[in-house]
């Protein structure tokens, strides 16, 4: 028997080791199914990482050697290769090279992170020639594997990663020609708008969709249209670029088949498991990071993390305590809140949430049990950008949290 | 006198920025909410910078590389064209320069991962 079993060594799964062991928890083990810690922010070696956490701009690589650094200095295990491949509370399953094994763990902190939503999700008519790429996987391609994806190329989403894509292949001597985006309003962070669409003149095609791809063995063009408001392809808007290459950045989903499996409830609105103040989705298993819902900083995934880590080592030494559950609702203005529900009595308790629109000068009411604990006003929030607030109050009845304008 | 519009890039807010210049000179910023935007925007107007990232072959594998510290936006191509031409020896250490006052940025090229 472990004491604790972290799911997944990138930013989530290495924060949480490490705030796990500094609460006092020395059995630690993390299984991560590629061949070395850092996850997902290996492959992203543009810079901005770390401004919360770091007060300095680092690259993603960067990042993650100073968790995978703190990690060693703890002496912190942690199996790579290793595929986990089933989940039940307080037992994992893994495959390595070696062979498959089962874990026993007092507790289980998943830090799988995400997906990206592909191209199948999305209804696009024409051929499926080569040449379409989801934007992280040519970022692997290019910045891990060293290949150009394509020449001239079209982005379908405007996510971080298809803007950061926009940079990165046009810096290699890619065109890239258009980056169109369904809604009125981008995903992105506006400092990548700005540095990576408008310092390259890219053209940004807000509520304008990819209606074609033509092209038979590779890409040979890509048909963009605008929307209306119902997102519906308005005919004769159609714009016909000659590429290669089409990237979609069009969303990134909770990578949780193993929490399926292991019959945690999934939120339908983060796509990932519901969980309490203490970041807990079950007796034994908490989630943090990607894998709970997907963050836009990976300052706040650390940070998460960590969150975990103390929660995970509480429930180890036995000193979890509260009885009964506030249910946390999403009212008007919000799409979802991270927890879901709050252990009751507790107070100074972190919510994050995501608005469901762009609001401007909007003030964020939280009620407990009908009566009005908190007030703030925003003078902006835009579903691309996760926010947060902490309940100072004790938490007696159940929350809500709406957004008025 | 001219006026450029910026988009302020320091916090979620994105301020819509009005640079006023006079003679190449910013003689003044509106909209902007605090200090961080006026300070952004006469560097963005007058002298605007860039971190430039990128990879470079080290041996079978590739390590990545940024510019230390950020050099000025037209010169990113130019920087670009020695890092296409470049390559190095492992091994290399997170912070090892790269090569010295790239493109005479007066910047140097650092390794921001690893390779053995």
């Amino acid at each position: 028997m472990r004491e604790l079993v972290i799911i997944g060594g990138g930013a989530a799964g290495l924060a949480a080791a490490i705030s796990a062991y500094d609460a006092g928890i020395r059995d630690i083990v993390i299984i991560e199914r590629a061949s070395r810690l850092g996850g997902i922010l290996n492959q992203c070696i543009h810079n901005g990482f770390g401004l919360h956490t770091f007060r300095e701009e680092l690259t993603g690589p960067e990042y993650a050697a100073r968790f995978v650094k703190e990690a060693e200095k703890r002496g912190i295990e942690a199996l790579t290769g290793t595929t986990v491949i089933d989940l039940k509370p307080h037992e994992v399953t893994c495959v390595s090279p070696s062979g498959v094994s089962v874990v026993q763990a007092k507790a289980i902190i998943l830090a799988m992170g995400c997906r990206e939503r592909p191209r199948g999700a999305l209804n696009i008519p024409g051929f499926r020639p080569a040449g379409i790429f989801s934007a992280g996987t040519a970022q692997r391609l290019m910045n891990i594997d060293g290949y150009m994806v394509g020449r001239r190329v079209v982005i379908l989403g405007s996510g971080d990663i298809g803007l950061i894509m926009a940079r990165r292949l046009t810096l290699e001597g890619a065109k890239v020609l258009a980056v169109a985006e369904i809604m009125t309003y981008s995903g992105g962070l506006r400092r990548n708008i700005v540095q990576c669409l408008d310092d390259y003149g890219i053209p940004l095609l807000l509520s304008h969709t990819v209606t074609d791809i033509g092209g038979k063995a590779r890409v040979e063009s890509v048909t963009v249209a605008a929307v209306d408001e119902k997102r519906r392809p308005i005919a004769g808007t159609e714009i016909k670029y000659e590429c290669d290459t089409l990237l979609l950045s069009v969303g990134l989903l909770p990578e949780n088949e193993l929490s399926a499996k292991a019959g945690l409830e999934l939120s339908p609105f983060t796509g990932g498991p519901v969980v309490d103040d203490s970041l807990s989705a079950s007796d034994g298993i908490f989630a943090c990071g990607n894998v709970l819902h997907v963050h836009d900083l990976v300052d706040y995934v650390s940070e998460e993390a960590a969150a975990a880590g103390r929660s995970a080592a509480e429930y180890i030494r036995g000193e979890r305590d509260g009885s009964g559950y506030a249910e946390v609702t999403a009212l008007h203005g919000v799409r979802y809140t991270v927890p879901q529900r709050i252990r009751l009595g507790r107070k100074d308790v972190r919510v994050r949430f995501r608005v469901t629109d762009c609001f401007r000068s909007a003030s964020v009411v939280v009620r407990c049990g009908g009566r009005e604990i908190m007030r703030i006003k925003r003078p902006v929030m835009s579903p691309g950008e996760m926010e947060g607030i902490i309940l100072r109050n004790t938490v007696d009845g159940p929350i809500s949290v709406e957004v008025e304008e | 006198m001219s006026i450029r519009k910026l988009t302020c890039i320091n916090c979620p807010l994105g301020c819509l920025l009005e640079v006023t210049l006079e003679e190449g000179r910013v003689t003044g910023v509106e909209g902007n909410t605090c200090p961080r935007g006026k300070r952004y925007a006469e560097d963005e107007v007058t002298c605007p910078k860039r971190v430039v990232t990128s990879t470079l072959p080290a041996g079978s594998a590739r390590v990545s590389v940024k510019t230390v510290p950020a050099i000025p936006k037209e010169r990113i191509f130019d920087v670009m064209d020695v890092i296409h031409g470049a390559s190095v020896t492992p091994p290399v250490r997170i912070g090892d320069v790269i090569i010295k006052n790239i493109a005479g940025t007066g910047s140097d090229l650092v390794a921001t991962s690893e390779a053995e």
